[in-house]
């Protein structure tokens, strides 16, 4: 009796909205990397395109994390727990990128 | 009974007091989560060190059209990731690595449907997309391969390079690269480019052995006896986080 009831796995429909959602998303993080393909071949290398980039870049991880990983759908102490010390990301990032220039100057 | 008495006990209390989850995950969920963390430190550091050995070489200043290799400049990316498996040269810069990125991507939603079906304990289509899933992920990895082995191969041309040799400076024509001596520019972008993409292909790696084995109990039924599929949320987590990864190492390795 035991076993037969844990066998007995009521499966639900699936939710076409939501499998939709999941399509739509995936269609957003194809086509921002369709339009970084445009800005690659279209546009000079300089300081406005690696601005575009970052910021395409950043929204692509947006979305994975928010909606693949369902971090936009938790509570937010704990989406602050993980955002929160990716900033010393940012600081090391610019005081790494400056140090960089320091050398090739006293090269 | 007694965890009722748990649940009434603590209701007087605050968040933080004890006997619930202030998070409102599961604490495997949440560990899974400060680990990423963890691991999004390394790659970030990666990356970091990436852009600060870029900027501390001479960047190239001539017209991409007259650009050649060099080991006195960075090199331009899509410059050196313009080949194709089958369309031997053929100049197609970044569409190798783009077709990756997409394999990605496709990776990652699937393992995202894997995870709906989960919530809705239907085992068959956990199977098929768990299954699309660890296939993406062995694209991914074979693609990686051909491209390593490209990258080491070199060029048909290879470039002249002054290099120690046995205590003697020589001249020398040199295919490819190694972490001491490479032939599309200063030695430090073929170390970095082997450390950068191996350390996510590891990661990729080894997503696909969780991925398996999660496959296995699924298929075994563990996770109907479980009674809940949490376990291919976890190992759900981890898979997207590489793809997340992959973003950045596409943007910052061969886009910029």
């Amino acid at each position: 009796m035991q076993s037969e009831e844990t066998n007995n796995i009521i499966v639900q429909p699936a939710d076409r909205k939501k499998i939709m959602g999941i399509w739509k998303v995936a269609g957003i993080l194809a086509v921002v990397t369709a339009i970084e393909f445009g800005f690659a071949f279209g546009m000079g290398a300089g300081a406005t395109r690696t601005t575009i980039f970052i910021a395409l870049t950043i929204v692509k991880a947006y979305y994975i994390v928010s909606e693949f990983m369902h971090l936009g759908h938790e509570v937010k102490s704990l989406i602050w727990s993980i955002i929160g010390p990716m900033l010393f990301v940012v600081w090391l990032i610019a005081v790494l990128i400056y140090e960089g220039g320091a050398i090739l100057l006293v090269r | 009974m007694s965890s009722t008495a748990t649940v009434v006990s603590s209701s007087k209390g605050g968040l933080w007091s004890g006997g619930r989850s202030p998070f409102k995950v599961s604490y495997g969920k949440l560990m899974m989560w400060f680990f990423l963390l963890s691991d999004a430190f390394t790659f970030s550091a990666l990356l970091v060190t990436y852009g600060l050995i870029r900027y501390s070489n001479p960047a190239y200043e001539g017209s991409p059209e007259a650009f050649s290799f060099s080991q006195e400049y960075w090199p331009i990316p899509e410059k050196v990731f313009e080949a194709v498996p089958f369309l031997h040269g053929v100049s197609a810069p970044l569409v190798f690595v783009g077709i990756m990125t997409f394999i990605l991507i496709l990776s990652s939603v699937t393992m995202v449907l894997a995870v709906e079906a989960g919530h809705r304990m239907d085992r068959k289509a956990v199977e098929k997309w768990m299954l699309w899933t660890i296939l993406g992920g062995i694209a991914f990895l074979g693609c990686q391969a051909w491209e390593w082995s490209h990258f080491i191969h070199g060029t048909q041309e290879g470039s002249i390079i002054t290099g120690l040799f046995n205590g003697e400076w020589e001249t020398i024509t040199f295919f490819g690269a190694n972490l001491s001596m490479n032939q599309y520019g200063p030695p430090p972008f073929a170390a970095l480019f082997f450390f950068i993409t191996g350390f996510h292909g590891t990661h990729v790696l080894s997503g696909v052995v969780l991925n398996f084995i999660i496959f296995y109990n699924v298929v075994v039924g563990t996770y109907d006896k479980r009674g809940h599929y949490e376990m291919v949320e976890k190992v759900g987590l981890y898979w997207h986080f590489v793809d997340l990864v992959w973003v950045f190492v596409f943007t910052f390795f061969y886009l910029i």
